[in-house]
């Protein structure tokens, strides 16, 4: 572990964790359960995180939940953004993520093609 | 079903996050003399009685029943059996459960590792409130890392925070 660095990030970082803890703008739900790995949400849950840290949006979580009951869907993701209803998107890849983190998550228009 | 060994272990450790676990640990390790591979994976869980520990292992008794856990165990038994290898589930209620899978390398169907990076760097930022230990010592590497020594760093900068996010996808693609 590199002490100066992760020193440099915590500092950089602390300004807006207080923000952040108060309210997340969106949050991404990946399903996580067997099905959902089997078929490939690893590189999906993977994309969205990694998205979120390209642009530095502070304001968006990403986690995971287990079996989404969809076998045939999976890989499947949830959006919850603030004052809007969720949308459930299915047979996710990586492609579709990076989609749905600018046109949904940036600019607010959900991706209906991939929407279920 | 599950393509490679960085995907069961993606898998069994969701079930470790759905039984609260708050501090997991996964070993991977290779032994090069043998050429026997383990996987043990170690919860602080809600843990199960025997009962369910024996079912959870019967792929036949998961399909029928709504419990929260899927079919991952019995699949990580099966590749650990036809490949040489052995699988044992040891768990009681409150004292968390451990999986300990072995596998015999040379086996032609032993399936790919897979990228464990990828397994590592998902779990540490999509649960942000527990605590990882992973050590990976197979064919020449050697790389261990513990999330709670990397938290008490972070002094409350959550791990999921795109700037520790950003570090962490840098240091696993350096260290591992």
């Amino acid at each position: 572990m590199n002490l100066e660095e992760l020193k440099k990030i915590r500092e950089k970082a602390q300004k807006d964790v207080e923000l952040r803890q108060k309210q997340s703008r969106v949050r991404i739900v990946v399903g996580m359960g067997t099905s959902g790995i089997a078929a490939g949400a690893r590189d999906v849950l993977k994309t969205f995180v990694e998205e979120v840290g390209k642009r530095n949006l502070a304001d968006v979580i990403v986690t995971q939940t287990g079996e989404k009951g969809l076998a045939s869907q999976e890989p499947m993701v949830e959006v919850f953004e603030e004052g809007k209803p969720a949308v459930v998107y299915g047979n996710m890849s990586p492609e579709k993520a990076k989609r749905v983190v600018v046109e949904h998550v940036v600019n607010g228009h959900p991706v209906s093609e991939f929407a279920i | 079903m599950m393509e490679d060994i960085s995907s069961h272990i993606m898998d069994i450790v969701m079930n470790s996050v759905t039984a609260e676990a708050k501090h997991i640990s996964v070993v991977i390790e290779k032994d090069p003399r043998t050429s026997i591979l383990g996987l043990t994976i170690a919860d602080d869980g809600v843990g199960m009685d025997s009962e369910t520990a024996q079912k959870v292992q019967d792929p036949f008794f998961s399909t029928k029943t709504g419990r929260k856990v899927g079919l991952g165990i019995p699949l990580l038994k099966g590749t650990a059996e036809t490949t040489g290898g052995s699988f044992e589930l040891t768990s009681a209620r409150g004292a968390g459960t451990t999986i300990r899978a072995t596998f015999d390398s040379r086996h032609p169907d032993l399936p790919p590792m897979g990228n464990v990076r990828d397994t590592f760097f998902v779990l540490i930022v999509s649960h942000p409130d527990v605590d990882f230990n992973f050590h990976y010592f197979v064919d020449g590497k050697n790389f261990t890392l513990d999330t709670g020594e990397l938290k008490r760093e972070l002094d409350g900068v959550p791990v999921n925070h795109p700037e520790v996010i950003s570090f962490l996808s840098k240091y696993l693609d350096e260290h591992l």
